[in-house]
Formats: structure tokens, C-alpha cells, sequence
């Protein structure tokens, strides 16, 4: 083809020595990096969809679980969780306003609203620690954990009776003989969970850790180039390519935070 | 030193393009910030409207997909990318994602029921 056309745009129709997707090859390989990390969030997410699935009947409702708020009392479902989406979608803003910044050469731009992404990603990973601390703090009034391994509820301060996730009440002699070959259980960690089946905590733990452990690196490599802004290299290069670079990455942070929050949280 | 040649593919724009790309980059997150408010609103009440659950779900799920296109598409630049390239990024995780979800959650269901069996 290129015989009979020696004028070719290489950039627009592919005739060697370009890159056939006009991309550079740090982008690319960052978009299939950032493939490979969907696939294992989605195994994650998905192999939360079995559990959820197989233990229909007693799985714990997240909205139950989540219901504390900074400096307020009482139940607040959703509202926290809520916050920390925004911050994130936020600091998405930010992130790409950046990557825009740095189409233009303007280095006062580009270090402006980094530094902004750098603080809405450490505000996030500080309320996520929050909610981890909460999580494993757990209730003032417990569950108790019957000889059998199943978590149940009580109904009252008094803990002399108590509600099993299938809605079932046991009070009376008949409670009072199973509390007492029961343990009394606070909080969650990997095998105790007083809101229900230990395999909750267990996929609340992988899941936000995961994708906590992503945002804190995404923070320390936001950090790295924002260095380097400062220090003139991408000023001395020519272009800006490395903001966009992590910028991919950031913002594939928020879209599993997206997925995270609904299957997670929502539903 | 670039031995990528990076620079040869990089995409400068002057002040005006910039204005309008900042224009859409705010019309972007008013949109995620609308769906995230009617995600949580609609949380919070669809059991004082009565709403079936099964119909709330499948809304949420919608919602984050169009949440999910609109950060992959516009924040993320993959509209603005080559077709080849959108396809070589998209589809194999389409197509996989689908696939796990379609197995894994009826092998769910399976094993729930025999074991309600057994």
C-alpha cells in the first residue's frame, strides 16, 4: 500500500515505524496494566457476588453495618460512604483538570490542582481508615456467637434474648440455655464478625483494603511526578505525558470505588 | 532521555481548547455527582416508597455503569483514542467480565439450592 501512496500520513493510516494506535508506549502499557488490575477487582467484586449469593438468607445489610458519621450521633446509612465517593469524584476533577493544565504547558496549573489530588487522595485513605476502625471497634452492645458458629442479634439491652438473621426470635429458658454455651463477640476481624457471617468482614477487609492499598500508592506515585513538576523535568522534556500517565491510573482508582460503592454498599 | 519517542505522540492545546475542555470536564462531574446523589437518595428511601428491590438494584446497577462510561470515556480520554485501540482495551475485558459473572453467580445459586437439598 505504501508503494502506491508514498505521501501516507503514518500518524493517521499505520505504514511502520508509528505506533499504530497513535499512543505512546508508556500509555499503553499502562491502559493494559490497568486492564489486569480490572480483572482482579472484578474477581474480588464477583467472588463477593457468589457469597452474597450462596448465603442469601443471612448475608449482613451493609447499610446496617456503615452507619456511623463524624461528630453525629445515632444512624447515618449510606451518608459516610457517600462522603468518601465524593471526595474521591473530586479529586478525579482535579487529577484530569491537571492532565489539561499540562496540555497547555502550564506548569502553575498543573502543580495547583496535583497538589489538590494529593489531598483529596489522603483524605480518603484517612476516612477509610476510619471506618476500618470503626468496623473492627464494632457495637457497644455486641452479638453473641452461638456454640454453632451462627451470629445473632440481641434484642434488648437486657441480653436475654436474641433474633436470628432469618428473623426468628428466641427468648426465655430456651435463649438463656443457648447463651450460655454462646460467646459473647464485639467488632470484626478476619474469623469473628458480631454483624453476621465472619465472610463478610472477610470481603469487606480484601476488597476496601485492595483498593485502599491502590489509593495510597496512587497518592505516592501523585507525589513522585508532583516532585518532579516542581522541579521543572516535564517543563525541560517538553510535554507532560508522565501527569497523564498516573492520571490514568488515578482515575481508574475512582472507577473501582464507583463499582466498590454500588456492590459494596447499595445493593 | 526518551527512548519511547513519547514526544512525538503528545497532544498540546492552545488556550481556547483548553477553556472548552475545562467546560466539559465540570459538565462530567456534575453528572457523576447527580448520579452519586440519586445512587444515595434512592438508598436511603425506595423501602418507604415500596419500591420492589429487584427494580432499585438494576437501577443502581445502570447508574454505575453510566458513572463508569463517563469516567472511562471522557476523564479517562478512551473516547477521544483510536477505534483499534478502545476495542483492544474494552473488549477482551467485556467479554471476560461477563462471562465470570454469568458462571460464578449461577454456580451461586446451584450450590445454594443443593445444598438445601443435601
Amino acid at each position: 500500500m505504501a508503494g502506491h501512496s508514498p505521501t501516507i500520513d503514518s500518524k493517521k493510516l499505520w505504514g511502520g515505524g508509528f505506533s499504530p494506535f497513535n499512543v505512546s508506549y508508556g500509555k499503553i502499557m499502562m491502559w493494559f496494566f490497568l486492564v489486569s488490575d480490572a480483572f482482579s477487582f472484578s474477581a474480588l467484586l464477583i467472588s463477593y457476588g457468589f457469597m452474597r449469593h450462596h448465603f442469601e438468607d443471612s448475608w449482613p445489610v451493609a447499610e446496617e453495618v456503615f452507619t456511623h458519621f463524624p461528630f453525629l450521633h445515632g444512624d447515618h446509612p449510606l451518608l459516610y460512604v457517600a462522603l468518601m465517593t465524593f471526595i474521591l469524584i473530586m479529586s478525579s476533577v482535579t487529577m484530569v483538570l491537571a492532565v489539561e493544565a499540562g496540555h497547555r504547558m502550564d506548569k502553575k496549573g498543573v502543580v495547583k490542582w496535583m497538589a489538590w489530588t494529593i489531598v483529596g487522595g489522603l483524605v480518603f485513605v484517612g476516612s477509610q481508615a476510619w471506618e476500618w476502625y470503626h468496623f473492627i471497634h464494632g457495637t457497644e452492645l455486641g452479638a453473641l456467637q452461638l456454640a454453632d458458629g451462627t451470629v445473632v442479634q440481641w434484642l434488648s439491652d437486657a441480653k436475654n434474648a436474641f433474633v436470628y438473621p432469618n428473623g426468628i426470635e428466641v427468648t426465655g429458658a430456651d435463649a438463656a440455655a443457648m447463651i450460655q454455651s454462646g460467646t459473647e463477640v464485639y467488632g470484626a476481624n478476619l474469623t469473628v464478625n458480631e454483624y453476621g457471617l465472619p465472610t463478610f468482614g472477610d470481603f469487606f477487609f480484601f476488597i476496601t483494603g485492595f483498593h485502599g492499598t491502590h489509593v495510597f500508592s496512587g497518592v505516592v506515585l501523585n507525589f513522585v511526578i508532583f516532585v518532579n513538576v516542581l522541579k521543572g523535568t516535564y517543563e525541560k522534556r517538553g510535554h507532560y505525558e508522565m501527569v497523564e500517565k498516573v492520571g490514568l491510573y488515578w482515575h481508574f482508582v475512582d472507577l473501582v470505588w464507583v463499582f466498590v460503592f454500588t456492590f459494596f454498599y447499595l445493593i | 532521555m526518551d527512548f519511547d519517542r513519547t514526544a512525538e505522540y503528545v497532544s498540546h492545546h492552545s488556550e481556547e481548547e483548553g477553556k472548552k475542555m475545562r467546560k466539559t470536564i465540570w459538565v462530567i462531574f456534575w453528572v457523576l455527582l447527580g448520579v452519586t446523589t440519586v445512587e444515595v437518595s434512592l438508598g436511603l428511601v425506595w423501602k418507604d416508597l415500596g419500591l420492589m428491590w429487584e427494580f432499585v438494584k438494576w437501577t443502581f446497577i445502570i447508574l454505575t455503569l453510566v458513572k463508569a462510561y463517563y469516567i472511562v470515556a471522557y476523564y479517562m480520554h478512551l473516547k477521544h483514542e483510536y477505534k483499534n485501540f478502545i476495542y483492544m482495551v474494552a473488549l477482551p475485558y467485556i467479554v471476560l467480565a461477563l462471562y465470570l459473572i454469568v458462571m460464578i453467580l449461577t454456580e451461586a445459586v446451584y450450590v445454594k439450592n443443593i445444598e438445601g437439598i443435601m
